[in-house]
């Protein structure tokens, strides 16, 4: 029976309280996981090794957390995203909510789109694709 | 005036390894006894070794097999205890082995798993992430030679194959 949303987001509860050393209180669907759960670059390593143990999935790198697109300048240019970046950005992270960031693509808005929601939706359609 | 006490104090938590098997997994050991100052500062009238000092002989065993891997070309930095768990000490006159499995490995980072054991009985249970970082990093800087494996840490190494004729 495939995983329902609701198991999803139990066992992404876990990773990241496992991960990141916060209660489960603290981990909703609209937190962020640098600003709301004090992640910190090492911890999306950790993030991924532990989803993909927990998901029994491969995740490449990259995938999940964008890599190459802020240091690219046809992306980004005085702090802010270009509408090549922005499309670029909705291609690689089809799995978050864009409606907030839209309003203001700049750079330092990037971690707002890493939220509990956005890892329960990638791996969501990571284990459909399955 | 006395004059001052001069030596280099070694910062080494294993005493050898006993096992190592390039690329996936080694153990190494440690011998606690009542002459290391730091077994009396933990507890007051009880001697043992620092939880502390068992994460980082997990770490010298992991970071030796992780930097092994990549030929030492790297400086292995810890940069995350993922997991860290103990049922017990070590105390004087105890044997603990460090038994550590590579995870994962990259250009970037690798994680390891281990187990920690007392005269042969589990008692714990640590979980690592290491960086790896290069002389070329360029937010950082850092002397231009590799200054996390010295000739302590490959000593030990060497003096391992040397014993088993590897």
């Amino acid at each position: 029976m495939p995983a329902t949303r609701e198991d999803v987001f139990k066992q992404v509860e876990e990773v990241l309280v496992d991960a990141l050393g916060v209660d489960e209180d603290e981990v909703s669907e609209d937190a962020t996981l640098q600003g709301d759960l004090g992640a910190e670059s090492i911890d999306f390593l950790d993030i991924v090794f532990r989803l993909e143990k927990k998901f029994s999935i491969k995740i490449p790198r990259g995938e999940l957390f964008p890599e190459d697109i802020v240091n690219n300048p046809d992306y980004v240019a005085d702090g802010k995203f270009t509408e090549a970046g922005i499309i670029r950005l909705k291609e690689a992270m089809p799995h978050a909510d864009f409606s907030a960031f839209d309003k203001a693509p700049n750079v330092s808005k990037m971690p707002e789109l890493f939220t509990v929601r956005t890892l329960t939706n990638y791996i969501e359609a990571k284990l459909q694709a399955a | 005036m006395e004059p001052a006490l001069l030596y280099t104090m070694r910062w080494i938590w294993i005493d050898t390894f006993t096992e190592f098997e390039s690329g996936k997994k080694a153990s190494a050991v440690k011998n606690v006894t009542l002459a290391e100052e730091h077994v009396h500062d933990y507890a007051p009238a009880y001697p043992l070794l620092p939880p502390p000092l068992m994460i980082e002989g997990m770490a010298q065993t992991a970071g030796i097999l992780v930097g092994e891997t990549r030929g030492f070309r790297e400086n292995v930095i810890l940069a995350k205890i993922r997991r860290a768990v103990f049922d017990d000490y070590g105390r004087p006159g105890d044997r603990l082995t460090y038994t550590v499995v590579l995870d994962s490995i990259d250009d970037t980072a690798a994680m390891t798993h281990g187990e920690v054991f007392r005269n042969g009985d589990k008692i714990g249970e640590v979980d690592l992430i290491f960086s790896h970082v290069g002389q070329s990093s360029a937010e950082l800087e850092l002397p231009s030679h590799n200054f996390v494996f010295g000739d302590t840490f490959l000593d030990l190494l060497k003096n391992y194959r040397i014993r088993v004729g590897d």
